[in-house]
């Protein structure tokens, strides 16, 4: 009864203050799903910069980024945002990881420890979200821990969600498994590097963007 | 060698959030591996993600964790209801909750109503 009468509450205010402050959209997901190539991707599309940058070591992206008043058009309609990427949610960090990726002790602990900040610091942003988009890796495993986990805080706080199956470039790609893992939501295939369905993907933002 | 240490949902229903989720990451920090009773709250799961953040140093990795949850996809509306009912009273206690120190969980697989556990040394445990 508590959570349904604060599930009302939540979807009153979000429509009375939703065109009055900066909508925000995060990118979630696990480290190395492509949330930083696809905050790339929507920059490049729509201002013409890039946004942040991409490595395939995990968490390259360490501290919540924002980029500020984005439009975007489709068929006639326009959504303005601000894109929201954050650091990649995990729930171990080792530095030795990092070492073995190439990179010296001293590096890697200063990864480390700005990694694990930064999926402290993800986590508090939840609660700032109009809207997230979750970014996926369409050739891992959909039904890990930390996806569950971070989709059912969404759906607790009544945060409308989008799900990205990123990498469909990639020969080991199924989208069709991600669907399957979550099939309340809507779930798109996308490349981000590549730009493949990415129009797709744009509608979805407007029709989460309510 | 590893340690599994049972947690009855009886002996965290009466605490609040933020100890249910030390109470465990202690456990865990003195490298066993906690199986739960039943589950926490959504938002208490990330809450032992952050906390799990907060203790990483030297000796302590971080956490694997997996849940298993036996709502199925055939129950009905009623049924689904009444758990849901029954479990914003008392407490969500179907289900089990898996959460080992990363230094020696490697992996926890979900399959969906078995989990595989495996351990750094390569062993493999149901």
């Amino acid at each position: 009864m508590i959570n349904i009468v604060r599930s009302f509450i939540n979807k009153v205010l979000r429509g009375i203050f939703k065109k009055k402050k900066n909508f925000k959209l995060g990118l979630y997901g696990p480290p190395n799903g492509g949330k930083t190539t696809l905050a790339n991707r929507i920059c490049k599309d729509w201002l013409g910069q890039d946004m942040g940058t991409v490595s395939n070591i995990a968490h390259e992206t360490r501290e919540v980024q924002i980029k500020e008043e984005i439009s975007i058009k489709s068929k006639g309609k326009e959504l303005t945002f601000n894109l929201v990427d954050t650091p990649g949610i995990a729930t171990k960090i080792d530095f030795e990881d990092f070492i073995k990726s190439g990179m010296k002790e001293k590096q890697a602990k200063e990864r480390a420890k700005e990694a694990t900040k930064g999926v402290i610091d993800a986590i508090k942003w939840l609660d700032e979200m109009d809207a997230v988009v979750i970014v996926l890796d369409a050739t891992k495993d959909p039904y890990t821990q930390v996806n569950v986990t971070i989709v059912g805080n969404l759906q607790a706080r009544n945060i409308p969600v989008l799900i990205v199956a990123n990498k469909s470039d990639l020969k080991k790609a199924d989208i069709k498994k991600v669907q399957a893992a979550y099939p309340q939501y809507n779930v798109i295939g996308i490349s981000a590097k590549y730009g493949n369905n990415i129009d797709q993907f744009y509608e979805g933002l407007f029709a989460i963007a309510g | 060698m590893v340690t599994l240490q049972f947690v009855p949902y009886n002996e965290i229903e009466d605490l609040g959030s933020a100890r249910r989720v030390k109470k465990l990451i202690d456990i865990v920090k003195e490298n066993k591996i906690v199986l739960l009773q039943g589950r926490l709250k959504k938002e208490e799961e990330t809450d032992l993600i952050s906390i799990a953040m907060e203790e990483i140093g030297a000796k302590f990795k971080g956490i694997e964790l997996a849940v298993i949850n036996p709502e199925g996809k055939d129950k009905s509306g009623l049924k689904k209801m009444r758990n849901n009912f029954f479990g914003m009273l008392l407490g969500d206690r179907q289900g089990l909750t898996v959460i080992g120190p990363a230094t020696i969980v490697k992996e926890i697989k979900k399959d969906p109503n078995k989990i595989e556990l495996l351990t750094k040394e390569g062993k493999k445990k149901k």
